[in-house]
């Protein structure tokens, strides 16, 4: 069975050009990181600020071309930089970020938005984009009398349930989604995480999940790959890794999440009072 | 769902209307602003209207009465309520004849200089790199002349006339929209919502003037408003120069021209025109500042 995704030791580095008194310096942001995951699975891809997870994000979703290594989607090698992108494998991966404010366009009608990728893509006729747009809305959670409204006049939650709309619109195999619930409050992540998780069984997707927040990844990832400084320090299934993490950054990190349980509680008094 | 009542607390009309309604509060705060656009208005009618409102044809000449003064004053009569010029055709005729060219002259040079400005300006930010430099390296050299030096240059080596002196304003306003809209583009070409139509697969052509051209054009519809103003007085300046509308074309800077040599015997052939060309700017850069306060979202006290 092929892998939905797969990347063989992809590199990405940034040229950073010199200028009267820098010297010409090279940023590897991605440093050889190799993944695969399967139909229907979520990989949660986690790190610190900086190391690499929106970068790996951009070279999934196609939108930047990486510098070496492979990309294999859906079994079928992909080289944006050299061959170009058809319409069809645009329409296999899409993506979801994390700023619900800045993602939609001010402009447009969220009926607009929905149906743009279709008008693009597709030679479906206005009627069924219509159609296939309202399904979606209703889909995601939100209400036929929305679609023709402005983003400004939704909520963050509202606004990531849009943004997931629109990822849908061309059915595609694999969504990457950029910390799509850290700009929201806890509620609110709560709800969009259900949703996805639906979303997730009713359409077969496969996850990309980038993320800072362990407790979301807990819940919701199959496969876990923390990063950091551009590589893959630790790589398994979420039960592994939480369970048994390898590398010290790891451990760090683990060590890092605030626990809120009694017995944790406790144990934190008695060394405040100890000390 | 709980996320219903969150939302936003302005407006939930989606209406253009409704849109319209708010614009027009924030338009209405501006008092100024407000009479510029009625002055506007009523100086548009005033061109559409003039065969209708014109007392007389504005290039006859009554050879009786030759520099008559405004009807108010010693030896001024009502045939000619503001007045003759040196050789015998009525002032108010004349002045609202010149509305026309005035408006027209505004109207053109703002829209080529907007369109093409435009034009450049989205290529210029959104590809950057070299074509970024050739174009901004063009627009400097524009710029780095006196606008109203250039203009006469262009209208020399053109030949006289108001099609050519419209044509050398517009050229001279270019770079203003160019640099404005690159600005814009550039901001606004790193938001999501452009990677996000890159990602659903909008060439450059749909990504340039479809996405981001329409969230870059509040600060463009004020320069417009504010080149319009100058595009009259550039024009009347080189009316005035003789290198605009030649005569008998009542062009109010023309007139002024005409008028030069009668500036101490008869006040009222150089004062005329010479107010309606203040009135009119003035009003349209009122009318300017009004739209840039009222589409500005930073200035919207709410």
């Amino acid at each position: 069975m092929t892998h939905v995704l797969e990347a063989r030791s992809l590199v990405r580095d940034y040229h950073i050009p010199g200028s009267l008194f820098r010297k010409a310096r090279t940023v590897h942001a991605l440093k050889g990181v190799s993944f695969a995951v399967d139909e229907g699975k979520t990989l949660a891809i986690v790190g610190e600020s900086g190391c690499g997870k929106s970068t790996l994000g951009r070279i999934i979703t196609l939108i930047d071309p990486a510098t070496a290594g492979e990309l294999l989607i859906d079994g079928r090698k992909v080289d944006i930089a050299r061959e170009g992108l058809t319409s069809e494998m645009r329409r296999k991966v899409q993506i979801v970020f994390q700023n619900p404010y800045g993602s939609l366009n001010p402009r447009q009608k969220i009926g607009d938005i929905l149906a743009e990728p279709l008008v693009i893509n597709t030679k479906v006729p206005a009627g069924e984009r219509r159609d296939r747009a309202m399904t979606m809305l209703k889909k995601v959670g939100l209400e036929e009398k929305h679609y023709n409204r402005y983003p400004h006049m939704f909520s963050g939650g509202q606004r990531q349930r849009i943004a997931i709309a629109r990822a849908l619109m061309l059915n595609p195999k694999l969504l990457v989604l950029d910390e799509p619930v850290s700009a929201l409050d806890l509620s609110v992540q709560a709800q969009v995480l259900n949703l996805l998780a639906d979303l997730q069984d009713e359409f077969k997707l496969t996850y990309v999940f980038i993320s800072h927040d362990l407790s979301v990844v807990r819940y919701i990832a199959d496969d876990v790959m923390v990063m950091y400084y551009g590589e893959a320090v630790e790589y398994g299934s979420r039960d592994e890794v939480f369970s048994n993490p390898q590398h010290s950054y790891t451990k760090t990190l683990f060590a890092a999440t605030p626990r809120a349980d009694v017995a944790s509680i406790k144990a934190r008094l008695a060394r405040k009072n100890a000390a | 769902m709980t996320e219903v009542t969150a939302a936003s607390p302005i407006s939930t009309d989606p209406s253009r209307r409704a849109r319209l309604a708010e614009f027009w509060y924030y338009f209405s705060e501006n008092r100024g602003a407000v009479i510029g656009l009625f002055f506007f208005l009523f100086l548009v009618v005033l061109a559409l209207c003039a065969p209708l409102v014109a007392p007389h044809d504005p290039t006859v000449q009554f050879r009786e009465a030759v520099l008559l003064p405004p009807f108010w004053q010693e030896g001024g009569r009502l045939e000619f309520l503001l007045g003759t010029d040196a050789v015998g055709r009525d002032m108010l005729s004349r002045l609202i004849y010149g509305t026309r060219f005035s408006l027209f002259v505004g109207v053109i040079v703002t829209t080529l200089s907007l369109s093409s400005g435009i034009l450049l300006g989205v290529i210029a930010g959104y590809f950057r790199g070299w074509v970024d430099t050739v174009i901004m390296r063009m627009m400097d050299i524009i710029l780095a002349f006196p606008s109203l030096l250039l203009a006469l240059v262009l209208v020399a080596v053109l030949g006289p006339g108001l099609t050519n002196a419209m044509i050398a304003i517009a050229l001279v306003f270019q770079p203003h929209f160019v640099r404005l809209t690159r600005a814009a583009v550039m901001t606004e070409k790193t938001r999501d919502y452009v990677v996000a139509a890159k990602v659903a697969g909008a060439g450059h052509l749909r990504l340039m003037f479809r996405t981001i051209l329409p969230n870059c054009m509040a600060p463009l519809i004020v320069q417009a408003t504010l080149s319009f103003s100058s595009a009259i007085l550039d024009a009347a300046a080189l009316g005035f120069l003789g290198m605009g509308a030649q005569p008998p074309t009542p062009e109010w800077g023309t007139m002024l021209a005409e008028a030069r040599e009668f500036i101490l015997r008869a006040w009222w052939v150089v004062t005329l025109p010479g107010l309606a060309i203040l009135l009119t700017v003035l009003a349209i850069n009122l009318l300017g500042d009004g739209l840039r306060d009222a589409l500005d979202p930073k200035l919207k006290r709410s």
